[in-house]
Protein backbone atom coordinates (compact mmCIF):
# COMPACT_ATOMS: atom_id res chain seq x y z
CA UNK A 1 0.00 0.00 0.00
CA UNK A 2 1.12 3.53 -0.73
CA UNK A 3 2.60 5.12 2.43
CA UNK A 4 0.79 8.46 2.16
CA UNK A 5 2.50 11.19 4.18
CA UNK A 6 -0.87 12.40 5.47
CA UNK A 7 -1.65 8.99 6.98
CA UNK A 8 1.87 8.52 8.41
CA UNK A 9 1.66 11.89 10.17
CA UNK A 10 -1.92 11.28 11.30
CA UNK A 11 -1.46 7.85 12.85
CA UNK A 12 1.85 8.80 14.51
CA UNK A 13 0.88 12.20 15.94
CA UNK A 14 -2.73 11.47 16.90
CA UNK A 15 -1.69 8.13 18.36
CA UNK A 16 0.67 9.88 20.77
CA UNK A 17 -1.81 12.68 21.48
CA UNK A 18 -4.67 10.36 22.39
CA UNK A 19 -2.21 8.25 24.40
CA UNK A 20 -1.32 11.33 26.44
CA UNK A 21 -5.02 12.15 26.93
CA UNK A 22 -5.50 8.59 28.23
CA UNK A 23 -2.81 8.92 30.88
CA UNK A 24 -3.97 12.41 31.88
CA UNK A 25 -7.50 11.07 32.17
CA UNK A 26 -6.72 8.17 34.50
CA UNK A 27 -4.19 10.08 36.62
CA UNK A 28 -5.50 10.06 40.25
CA UNK A 29 -3.43 13.21 40.89
CA UNK A 30 -3.71 15.08 37.59
CA UNK A 31 -1.57 18.16 36.87
CA UNK A 32 -3.30 21.39 37.74
CA UNK A 33 -3.03 25.06 36.81
CA UNK A 34 -0.22 25.91 34.39
CA UNK A 35 1.08 22.34 34.32
CA UNK A 36 -2.36 21.12 33.21
CA UNK A 37 -2.45 23.79 30.51
CA UNK A 38 0.92 22.67 29.10
CA UNK A 39 0.06 18.94 29.14
CA UNK A 40 -3.36 19.37 27.53
CA UNK A 41 -2.01 21.88 25.00
CA UNK A 42 0.58 19.30 23.88
CA UNK A 43 -2.06 16.57 23.66
CA UNK A 44 -4.45 18.78 21.67
CA UNK A 45 -1.68 19.96 19.34
CA UNK A 46 -0.75 16.35 18.56
CA UNK A 47 -4.34 15.14 18.14
CA UNK A 48 -5.52 18.09 16.08
CA UNK A 49 -2.30 18.24 14.06
CA UNK A 50 -2.73 14.57 13.19
CA UNK A 51 -6.39 14.99 12.32
CA UNK A 52 -5.58 17.99 10.13
CA UNK A 53 -2.95 15.89 8.34
CA UNK A 54 -5.48 13.10 7.84
CA UNK A 55 -7.88 15.49 6.11
CA UNK A 56 -5.18 16.06 3.47
CA UNK A 57 -5.78 12.45 2.45
CA UNK A 58 -9.29 13.36 1.27
CA UNK A 59 -9.68 14.49 -2.33
CA UNK A 60 -12.88 16.40 -1.52
CA UNK A 61 -12.11 17.96 1.85
CA UNK A 62 -15.05 20.37 1.62
CA UNK A 63 -17.38 17.41 2.22
CA UNK A 64 -15.43 16.02 5.19
CA UNK A 65 -18.32 16.58 7.64
CA UNK A 66 -20.31 13.91 5.81
CA UNK A 67 -17.90 11.36 7.30
CA UNK A 68 -19.82 11.60 10.58
CA UNK A 69 -22.96 10.09 9.08
CA UNK A 70 -22.25 6.32 8.82
CA UNK A 71 -21.10 5.41 12.34
CA UNK A 72 -23.35 2.32 12.35
CA UNK A 73 -21.32 0.58 9.63
CA UNK A 74 -18.06 2.44 8.97
CA UNK A 75 -14.96 2.42 11.17
CA UNK A 76 -13.78 5.63 9.54
CA UNK A 77 -17.00 7.32 10.64
CA UNK A 78 -16.66 5.86 14.16
CA UNK A 79 -13.13 7.21 14.31
CA UNK A 80 -14.42 10.71 13.47
CA UNK A 81 -17.01 10.49 16.26
CA UNK A 82 -14.46 9.03 18.67
CA UNK A 83 -12.01 11.86 18.04
CA UNK A 84 -14.72 14.49 18.47
CA UNK A 85 -16.02 12.88 21.69
CA UNK A 86 -12.56 12.29 23.17
CA UNK A 87 -11.45 15.86 22.50
CA UNK A 88 -14.71 17.33 23.82
CA UNK A 89 -14.76 15.31 27.06
CA UNK A 90 -11.03 15.89 27.58
CA UNK A 91 -11.67 19.60 27.19
CA UNK A 92 -14.45 19.45 29.74
CA UNK A 93 -12.06 17.63 32.08
CA UNK A 94 -9.14 19.98 31.42
CA UNK A 95 -10.90 23.34 31.94
CA UNK A 96 -11.71 22.83 35.67
CA UNK A 97 -8.17 21.46 36.15
CA UNK A 98 -6.78 24.83 35.07
CA UNK A 99 -8.33 26.37 38.19
CA UNK A 100 -7.38 23.38 40.32
CA UNK A 101 -10.62 21.34 40.27
CA UNK A 102 -10.39 17.73 39.12
CA UNK A 103 -13.58 15.87 38.13
CA UNK A 104 -12.00 12.43 38.01
CA UNK A 105 -14.92 10.42 36.43
CA UNK A 106 -14.86 12.84 33.51
CA UNK A 107 -11.16 12.01 33.10
CA UNK A 108 -11.91 8.28 33.04
CA UNK A 109 -14.48 8.80 30.33
CA UNK A 110 -11.99 10.92 28.35
CA UNK A 111 -9.39 8.15 28.72
CA UNK A 112 -11.82 5.51 27.48
CA UNK A 113 -12.86 7.62 24.49
CA UNK A 114 -9.22 8.33 23.60
CA UNK A 115 -8.41 4.63 23.50
CA UNK A 116 -11.59 3.95 21.53
CA UNK A 117 -10.50 6.50 18.94
CA UNK A 118 -7.10 4.86 18.46
CA UNK A 119 -8.85 1.49 18.31
CA UNK A 120 -11.23 2.74 15.62
CA UNK A 121 -8.29 4.08 13.58
CA UNK A 122 -6.62 0.67 13.76
CA UNK A 123 -9.86 -1.10 12.84
CA UNK A 124 -10.01 0.86 9.56
CA UNK A 125 -6.96 -1.17 8.56
CA UNK A 126 -7.68 -4.39 10.45
CA UNK A 127 -11.13 -4.80 8.86
CA UNK A 128 -9.65 -5.07 5.34
CA UNK A 129 -9.58 -8.71 4.33
CA UNK A 130 -7.96 -7.54 1.10
CA UNK A 131 -4.74 -6.74 2.98
CA UNK A 132 -3.91 -9.95 4.85
CA UNK A 133 -1.04 -8.34 6.75
CA UNK A 134 -3.49 -5.90 8.37
CA UNK A 135 -6.48 -8.22 8.76
CA UNK A 136 -5.47 -9.45 12.21
CA UNK A 137 -6.13 -8.69 15.90
CA UNK A 138 -2.52 -7.57 16.30
CA UNK A 139 -3.17 -4.43 14.24
CA UNK A 140 -5.38 -2.74 16.88
CA UNK A 141 -3.22 -4.26 19.64
CA UNK A 142 -0.06 -2.65 18.29
CA UNK A 143 -1.73 0.69 17.55
CA UNK A 144 -3.09 0.81 21.12
CA UNK A 145 0.17 -0.31 22.71
CA UNK A 146 2.22 2.27 20.78
CA UNK A 147 -0.32 4.97 21.63
CA UNK A 148 -0.09 4.09 25.34
CA UNK A 149 3.73 4.02 25.11
CA UNK A 150 3.91 7.45 23.47
CA UNK A 151 1.44 8.86 25.97
CA UNK A 152 3.36 7.48 28.92
CA UNK A 153 6.57 8.96 27.52
CA UNK A 154 4.92 12.36 27.01
CA UNK A 155 3.45 12.38 30.52
CA UNK A 156 6.81 11.47 32.10
CA UNK A 157 5.87 8.05 33.56
CA UNK A 158 9.37 6.55 33.46
CA UNK A 159 8.71 3.06 34.88
CA UNK A 160 5.38 2.52 33.08
CA UNK A 161 6.91 3.82 29.89
CA UNK A 162 9.93 1.51 30.17
CA UNK A 163 7.68 -1.53 30.51
CA UNK A 164 5.52 -0.38 27.59
CA UNK A 165 8.62 0.27 25.44
CA UNK A 166 9.71 -3.32 25.96
CA UNK A 167 6.21 -4.71 25.39
CA UNK A 168 5.57 -2.70 22.22
CA UNK A 169 8.99 -3.62 20.79
CA UNK A 170 8.26 -7.31 21.41
CA UNK A 171 4.81 -7.10 19.83
CA UNK A 172 6.17 -5.11 16.88
CA UNK A 173 8.90 -7.71 16.23
CA UNK A 174 6.36 -10.54 16.33
CA UNK A 175 3.97 -8.62 14.05
CA UNK A 176 6.72 -8.31 11.43
CA UNK A 177 7.61 -11.99 11.69
CA UNK A 178 4.02 -13.20 11.63
CA UNK A 179 2.93 -10.55 9.12
CA UNK A 180 5.31 -11.96 6.50
CA UNK A 181 3.35 -15.24 6.60
CA UNK A 182 -0.17 -13.82 6.49
CA UNK A 183 -0.55 -13.37 2.73
CA UNK A 184 0.18 -17.03 2.11
CA UNK A 185 -2.10 -17.97 5.01
CA UNK A 186 -5.01 -15.96 3.53
CA UNK A 187 -5.32 -18.49 0.71
CA UNK A 188 -5.80 -15.84 -1.98
CA UNK A 189 -3.62 -16.56 -4.98
CA UNK A 190 -3.60 -15.81 -8.70
CA UNK A 191 -5.27 -19.22 -9.07
CA UNK A 192 -8.26 -18.20 -6.91
CA UNK A 193 -8.27 -14.66 -8.30
CA UNK A 194 -8.67 -15.88 -11.88
CA UNK A 195 -10.40 -19.20 -11.20
CA UNK A 196 -7.90 -20.78 -13.60
CA UNK A 197 -6.06 -22.71 -10.88
CA UNK A 198 -7.50 -26.16 -11.57
CA UNK A 199 -6.44 -25.99 -15.22
CA UNK A 200 -2.75 -25.59 -14.53
CA UNK A 201 -0.29 -22.96 -13.41
CA UNK A 202 -1.49 -19.45 -14.16
CA UNK A 203 0.83 -16.52 -14.64
CA UNK A 204 0.21 -12.93 -15.64
CA UNK A 205 1.23 -12.60 -19.26
CA UNK A 206 0.82 -8.89 -19.87
CA UNK A 207 -1.00 -6.09 -18.06
CA UNK A 208 -4.26 -4.49 -19.26
CA UNK A 209 -2.60 -1.11 -19.71
CA UNK A 210 0.88 0.06 -20.60
CA UNK A 211 1.12 2.88 -18.07
CA UNK A 212 0.36 2.96 -14.38
CA UNK A 213 -3.06 3.55 -12.86
CA UNK A 214 -4.71 4.44 -9.56
CA UNK A 215 -4.75 0.81 -8.41
CA UNK A 216 -1.03 0.32 -8.96
CA UNK A 217 -0.05 3.70 -7.50
CA UNK A 218 -2.25 3.20 -4.44
CA UNK A 219 -2.19 -0.52 -3.70
CA UNK A 220 0.73 -2.19 -5.47
CA UNK A 221 3.56 0.04 -4.27
CA UNK A 222 6.65 -2.11 -3.96
CA UNK A 223 9.38 0.54 -4.03
CA UNK A 224 8.97 1.36 -0.33
CA UNK A 225 9.92 -2.19 0.66
CA UNK A 226 13.42 -2.09 -0.79
CA UNK A 227 15.17 -1.49 2.53
CA UNK A 228 12.58 -3.18 4.73
CA UNK A 229 15.03 -5.27 6.79
CA UNK A 230 17.24 -2.28 7.61
CA UNK A 231 14.22 -0.10 8.35
CA UNK A 232 12.87 -2.70 10.79
CA UNK A 233 16.10 -2.54 12.79
CA UNK A 234 16.14 1.27 12.63
CA UNK A 235 12.51 1.41 13.77
CA UNK A 236 13.11 -0.88 16.75
CA UNK A 237 16.24 1.01 17.86
CA UNK A 238 14.63 4.45 17.56
CA UNK A 239 11.23 3.41 18.85
CA UNK A 240 12.29 1.41 21.91
CA UNK A 241 16.03 0.77 22.30
CA UNK A 242 17.31 4.33 22.38
CA UNK A 243 14.45 5.77 24.51
CA UNK A 244 15.00 2.99 27.09
CA UNK A 245 18.57 4.24 27.60
CA UNK A 246 17.84 7.96 27.31
CA UNK A 247 15.04 7.80 29.91
CA UNK A 248 17.51 6.96 32.66
CA UNK A 249 20.13 9.61 31.88
CA UNK A 250 20.29 12.85 33.89
CA UNK A 251 19.07 15.60 33.44
CA UNK A 252 15.59 14.08 32.93
CA UNK A 253 14.00 16.87 30.92
CA UNK A 254 16.70 17.11 28.24
CA UNK A 255 17.04 13.35 27.77
CA UNK A 256 13.31 12.88 28.14
CA UNK A 257 12.82 15.17 25.17
CA UNK A 258 15.46 13.26 23.19
CA UNK A 259 13.76 9.98 24.11
CA UNK A 260 10.47 11.39 22.88
CA UNK A 261 11.92 12.56 19.56
CA UNK A 262 13.63 9.20 19.08
CA UNK A 263 10.43 7.28 19.89
CA UNK A 264 8.31 9.42 17.56
CA UNK A 265 10.82 8.95 14.73
CA UNK A 266 10.84 5.19 15.38
CA UNK A 267 7.04 4.98 15.30
CA UNK A 268 7.08 6.95 12.05
CA UNK A 269 9.48 4.41 10.49
CA UNK A 270 7.33 1.56 11.81
CA UNK A 271 4.24 3.18 10.24
CA UNK A 272 6.10 3.59 6.94
CA UNK A 273 6.69 -0.15 6.97
CA UNK A 274 3.08 -0.78 8.06
CA UNK A 275 1.92 0.74 4.77
CA UNK A 276 4.85 -0.02 2.47
CA UNK A 277 5.01 -3.72 3.34
CA UNK A 278 1.24 -4.28 3.22
CA UNK A 279 0.35 -6.29 0.12
CA UNK A 280 -3.14 -5.87 -1.36
CA UNK A 281 -4.60 -8.93 -3.08
CA UNK A 282 -5.40 -6.88 -6.22
CA UNK A 283 -1.67 -6.99 -6.99
CA UNK A 284 -2.15 -10.66 -7.89
CA UNK A 285 -4.10 -9.66 -11.00
CA UNK A 286 -0.99 -7.79 -12.14
CA UNK A 287 1.32 -10.67 -11.23
CA UNK A 288 2.76 -8.66 -8.36
CA UNK A 289 2.26 -8.24 -4.65
CA UNK B 1 -27.00 4.31 4.29
CA UNK B 2 -24.01 2.07 3.81
CA UNK B 3 -25.58 -0.99 5.39
CA UNK B 4 -25.99 -3.69 2.76
CA UNK B 5 -29.60 -4.64 1.94
CA UNK B 6 -30.65 -7.95 3.52
CA UNK B 7 -31.72 -9.19 0.13
CA UNK B 8 -32.13 -7.73 -3.33
CA UNK B 9 -35.20 -8.30 -5.50
CA UNK B 10 -33.03 -9.08 -8.49
CA UNK B 11 -29.32 -9.70 -9.00
CA UNK B 12 -28.36 -7.97 -12.22
CA UNK B 13 -24.87 -8.75 -13.40
CA UNK B 14 -22.56 -9.98 -16.11
CA UNK B 15 -21.45 -13.41 -17.23
CA UNK B 16 -18.05 -13.29 -18.89
CA UNK B 17 -16.96 -16.10 -21.16
CA UNK B 18 -13.21 -16.64 -20.87
CA UNK B 19 -13.42 -19.17 -23.68
CA UNK B 20 -14.60 -16.77 -26.36
CA UNK B 21 -13.02 -13.48 -25.25
CA UNK B 22 -10.45 -12.57 -27.89
CA UNK B 23 -8.86 -9.76 -25.90
CA UNK B 24 -9.74 -6.97 -28.34
CA UNK B 25 -10.45 -4.41 -25.57
CA UNK B 26 -13.56 -3.17 -27.39
CA UNK B 27 -15.48 -3.43 -24.09
CA UNK B 28 -12.85 -1.23 -22.42
CA UNK B 29 -13.24 1.44 -25.09
CA UNK B 30 -17.04 1.21 -25.16
CA UNK B 31 -17.16 1.54 -21.36
CA UNK B 32 -14.84 4.53 -21.35
CA UNK B 33 -16.81 6.10 -24.19
CA UNK B 34 -20.24 5.67 -22.61
CA UNK B 35 -19.11 6.79 -19.17
CA UNK B 36 -17.61 9.98 -20.54
CA UNK B 37 -21.11 11.26 -21.24
CA UNK B 38 -23.99 11.56 -18.86
CA UNK B 39 -23.76 9.58 -15.62
CA UNK B 40 -21.52 11.26 -13.03
CA UNK B 41 -18.09 12.77 -13.49
CA UNK B 42 -16.50 11.83 -16.84
CA UNK B 43 -13.64 9.32 -16.70
CA UNK B 44 -10.56 11.52 -16.89
CA UNK B 45 -7.08 10.92 -18.27
CA UNK B 46 -3.88 12.32 -16.85
CA UNK B 47 -1.03 13.29 -19.17
CA UNK B 48 -2.77 11.50 -22.07
CA UNK B 49 -0.26 12.56 -24.76
CA UNK B 50 2.77 12.82 -22.47
CA UNK B 51 5.45 10.48 -21.23
CA UNK B 52 3.41 8.74 -18.52
CA UNK B 53 -0.22 8.62 -19.58
CA UNK B 54 -2.84 7.11 -17.28
CA UNK B 55 -6.55 7.40 -16.72
CA UNK B 56 -9.66 6.09 -15.05
CA UNK B 57 -11.25 2.95 -16.48
CA UNK B 58 -14.13 0.89 -15.09
CA UNK B 59 -13.28 -2.20 -17.08
CA UNK B 60 -9.87 -3.62 -17.92
CA UNK B 61 -8.72 -6.72 -19.78
CA UNK B 62 -5.89 -8.72 -18.24
CA UNK B 63 -4.10 -11.60 -19.97
CA UNK B 64 -2.94 -14.80 -18.37
CA UNK B 65 -1.13 -17.90 -19.49
CA UNK B 66 -2.17 -21.25 -18.02
CA UNK B 67 0.26 -24.12 -18.28
CA UNK B 68 -1.34 -27.52 -17.61
CA UNK B 69 0.62 -30.48 -16.26
CA UNK B 70 0.83 -31.78 -19.83
CA UNK B 71 -0.08 -30.27 -23.15
CA UNK B 72 0.24 -26.80 -24.57
CA UNK B 73 -0.03 -23.61 -22.55
CA UNK B 74 -3.25 -21.69 -23.00
CA UNK B 75 -3.65 -17.93 -23.30
CA UNK B 76 -6.69 -16.50 -21.49
CA UNK B 77 -7.98 -12.96 -21.93
CA UNK B 78 -9.56 -11.82 -18.72
CA UNK B 79 -11.92 -8.81 -18.65
CA UNK B 80 -12.51 -7.48 -15.15
CA UNK B 81 -14.98 -4.90 -13.88
CA UNK B 82 -17.13 -4.51 -10.74
CA UNK B 83 -18.72 -7.85 -9.78
CA UNK B 84 -21.61 -6.20 -7.89
CA UNK B 85 -21.02 -8.53 -4.95
CA UNK B 86 -23.90 -9.58 -2.73
CA UNK B 87 -21.65 -9.06 0.28
CA UNK B 88 -19.86 -6.04 -1.19
CA UNK B 89 -16.98 -5.12 1.17
CA UNK B 90 -16.70 -1.67 -0.45
CA UNK B 91 -20.11 -0.52 0.80
CA UNK B 92 -20.05 -0.74 4.63
CA UNK B 93 -16.59 0.87 4.88
CA UNK B 94 -17.83 4.13 3.33
CA UNK B 95 -17.94 6.86 6.00
CA UNK B 96 -20.35 9.15 4.13
CA UNK B 97 -23.00 6.83 2.73
CA UNK B 98 -21.88 7.64 -0.83
CA UNK B 99 -21.31 3.97 -1.60
CA UNK B 100 -24.47 1.87 -1.68
CA UNK B 101 -26.06 -1.30 -3.05
CA UNK B 102 -29.53 -1.01 -4.54
CA UNK B 103 -32.16 -3.25 -2.98
CA UNK B 104 -34.20 -3.46 -6.20
CA UNK B 105 -31.55 -4.85 -8.57
CA UNK B 106 -28.33 -5.29 -6.56
CA UNK B 107 -26.31 -2.73 -8.51
CA UNK B 108 -23.49 -1.18 -6.44
CA UNK B 109 -23.25 2.56 -7.06
CA UNK B 110 -21.48 5.67 -5.78
CA UNK B 111 -23.34 8.89 -5.06
CA UNK B 112 -20.58 11.16 -6.30
CA UNK B 113 -22.04 14.24 -4.62
CA UNK B 114 -21.45 12.65 -1.20
CA UNK B 115 -18.03 11.07 -1.93
CA UNK B 116 -15.11 12.64 -0.03
CA UNK B 117 -12.50 10.75 -2.05
CA UNK B 118 -10.93 8.95 0.92
CA UNK B 119 -10.27 5.83 -1.17
CA UNK B 120 -11.18 3.34 1.56
CA UNK B 121 -13.74 1.53 -0.62
CA UNK B 122 -11.06 0.92 -3.26
CA UNK B 123 -8.85 -0.57 -0.53
CA UNK B 124 -11.71 -2.82 0.57
CA UNK B 125 -12.35 -4.23 -2.93
CA UNK B 126 -10.23 -7.31 -3.68
CA UNK B 127 -10.84 -7.06 -7.43
CA UNK B 128 -9.54 -3.56 -8.13
CA UNK B 129 -12.95 -2.59 -9.46
CA UNK B 130 -12.91 0.93 -8.07
CA UNK B 131 -10.68 3.71 -9.30
CA UNK B 132 -10.52 7.20 -7.85
CA UNK B 133 -10.83 9.75 -10.63
CA UNK B 134 -7.83 12.02 -10.19
CA UNK B 135 -9.52 14.98 -11.90
CA UNK B 136 -12.91 14.82 -10.16
CA UNK B 137 -11.56 13.53 -6.83
CA UNK B 138 -14.41 11.05 -6.46
CA UNK B 139 -14.59 7.27 -6.67
CA UNK B 140 -15.64 5.77 -9.99
CA UNK B 141 -16.89 2.27 -10.59
CA UNK B 142 -18.94 0.21 -13.03
CA UNK B 143 -22.61 1.25 -12.85
CA UNK B 144 -23.72 -1.73 -14.94
CA UNK B 145 -24.73 1.11 -17.29
CA UNK B 146 -27.69 1.92 -15.07
CA UNK B 147 -28.34 4.84 -17.42
CA UNK B 148 -28.72 2.45 -20.40
CA UNK B 149 -30.47 -0.63 -19.06
CA UNK B 150 -33.58 1.26 -17.91
CA UNK B 151 -33.38 3.98 -20.57
CA UNK B 152 -36.57 3.94 -22.61
CA UNK B 153 -35.17 6.61 -24.94
CA UNK B 154 -32.84 3.95 -26.33
CA UNK B 155 -33.91 1.23 -28.78
CA UNK B 156 -34.61 -1.97 -26.86
CA UNK B 157 -31.55 -3.80 -28.17
CA UNK B 158 -29.33 -1.07 -26.70
CA UNK B 159 -30.73 -1.44 -23.18
CA UNK B 160 -27.77 -3.44 -21.93
CA UNK B 161 -24.35 -2.37 -20.64
CA UNK B 162 -22.10 -0.75 -23.27
CA UNK B 163 -19.45 -3.48 -22.85
CA UNK B 164 -22.00 -6.23 -23.55
CA UNK B 165 -23.54 -4.38 -26.48
CA UNK B 166 -20.19 -3.85 -28.16
CA UNK B 167 -18.48 -7.22 -27.62
CA UNK B 168 -17.80 -8.65 -31.10
CA UNK B 169 -17.16 -12.15 -29.72
CA UNK B 170 -20.34 -12.29 -27.63
CA UNK B 171 -18.15 -13.06 -24.65
CA UNK B 172 -20.16 -10.83 -22.32
CA UNK B 173 -23.73 -11.50 -21.25
CA UNK B 174 -26.05 -9.38 -19.13
CA UNK B 175 -29.07 -10.50 -17.13
CA UNK B 176 -30.71 -11.34 -13.83
CA UNK B 177 -28.68 -13.98 -12.02
CA UNK B 178 -31.31 -14.40 -9.30
CA UNK B 179 -33.73 -15.91 -11.83
CA UNK B 180 -32.75 -19.53 -12.51
CA UNK B 181 -34.67 -19.42 -15.80
CA UNK B 182 -32.79 -16.42 -17.19
CA UNK B 183 -30.41 -16.93 -20.11
CA UNK B 184 -27.40 -15.92 -18.01
CA UNK B 185 -28.31 -18.34 -15.18
CA UNK B 186 -28.75 -21.15 -17.73
CA UNK B 187 -25.37 -20.32 -19.21
CA UNK B 188 -23.71 -20.37 -15.79
CA UNK B 189 -25.31 -23.74 -14.97
CA UNK B 190 -24.39 -25.25 -18.33
CA UNK B 191 -20.77 -24.07 -18.42
CA UNK B 192 -19.95 -24.26 -14.71
CA UNK B 193 -19.59 -20.53 -14.06
CA UNK B 194 -17.34 -19.61 -11.16
CA UNK B 195 -16.79 -16.85 -8.59
CA UNK B 196 -13.50 -14.94 -8.40
CA UNK B 197 -11.69 -15.11 -5.03
CA UNK B 198 -14.48 -17.05 -3.26
CA UNK B 199 -12.33 -17.13 -0.10
CA UNK B 200 -12.76 -13.36 0.26
CA UNK B 201 -16.41 -13.95 1.13
CA UNK B 202 -17.76 -11.27 -1.22
CA UNK B 203 -20.29 -13.51 -3.03
CA UNK B 204 -19.88 -11.83 -6.42
CA UNK B 205 -22.93 -11.65 -8.71
CA UNK B 206 -20.83 -11.62 -11.91
CA UNK B 207 -19.74 -15.09 -12.99
CA UNK B 208 -16.86 -16.25 -15.18
CA UNK B 209 -17.19 -19.16 -17.61
CA UNK B 210 -13.91 -21.13 -17.63
CA UNK B 211 -12.16 -21.80 -20.95
CA UNK B 212 -13.15 -25.04 -22.66
CA UNK B 213 -10.53 -27.76 -22.98
CA UNK B 214 -8.33 -27.42 -26.03
CA UNK B 215 -7.12 -30.17 -28.37
CA UNK B 216 -4.04 -31.75 -26.91
CA UNK B 217 -0.73 -32.76 -28.43
CA UNK B 218 -1.84 -36.37 -28.62
CA UNK B 219 -0.89 -38.97 -31.24
CA UNK B 220 -3.43 -38.14 -33.89
CA UNK B 221 -4.03 -34.47 -33.29
CA UNK B 222 -1.17 -33.33 -35.51
CA UNK B 223 -1.99 -34.65 -38.99
CA UNK B 224 0.91 -32.89 -40.72
CA UNK B 225 3.69 -34.17 -38.49
CA UNK B 226 4.38 -37.39 -40.46
CA UNK B 227 5.01 -35.34 -43.60
CA UNK B 228 7.43 -33.03 -41.88
CA UNK B 229 9.89 -35.53 -40.41
CA UNK B 230 13.49 -34.63 -41.32
CA UNK B 231 14.76 -36.67 -44.31
CA UNK B 232 18.51 -36.20 -43.76
CA UNK B 233 19.85 -36.50 -40.21
CA UNK B 234 23.52 -36.10 -41.35
CA UNK B 235 24.57 -32.92 -43.18
CA UNK B 236 25.71 -33.47 -46.81
CA UNK B 237 28.02 -31.60 -49.25
CA UNK B 238 29.69 -28.38 -48.08
CA UNK B 239 27.90 -28.38 -44.71
CA UNK B 240 28.95 -31.99 -44.25
CA UNK B 241 32.61 -31.14 -44.97
CA UNK B 242 32.38 -28.12 -42.60
CA UNK B 243 30.84 -30.32 -39.92
CA UNK B 244 33.58 -32.94 -40.25
CA UNK B 245 36.37 -30.33 -40.42
CA UNK B 246 35.15 -28.51 -37.34
CA UNK B 247 34.69 -31.81 -35.54
CA UNK B 248 38.40 -32.66 -36.06
CA UNK B 249 39.70 -29.39 -34.61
Amino acid sequence: MHPARSLLAFTTLSGMGFGLLFWLGIDPTPPKGWAALVFFAIAYALCLGGLAASSLHLRRRERALRAFSQWRTSWLSREAWGALAALTVSGAYALPLLIGVGVLPLGWLAALLSLATVGATAMIYAQLRTVPRWHHWSTPALFLLLSLTGGALLSGRVLTCSLLLVASAALQAWVWWDGDLRFARSGTTLASATGLGDRGTARALFPPHTGSNYLLDEMVVVVGRRHAAKLRVIALVLMSGLPLVLLYLPPPHLFGLLALVSHAAGVLVSRWLFFAEAEHVVGLYYGRR
Amino acid sequence: MTALPDRTDRRLGLVIDLDTCVGCHACVVACKGWNDQGYGAPLSDQDPYGAAPQGTFLNRVHSYEVTPASGPAQHVHFPKSCLHCEDAPCVPVCPTGASYKRAEDGIVLVNEDACIGCGLCAWACPYGARELDLAAGVMKKCTLCVDRIYNEALPEEDREPACVRTCPARARHFGDLSDPESAVSQLVAERGGIDLMPEQGTRPVNKYLPPRDRDGWGEDSDVLAPFLTPVAEEPQGFLGWLDRALGKL
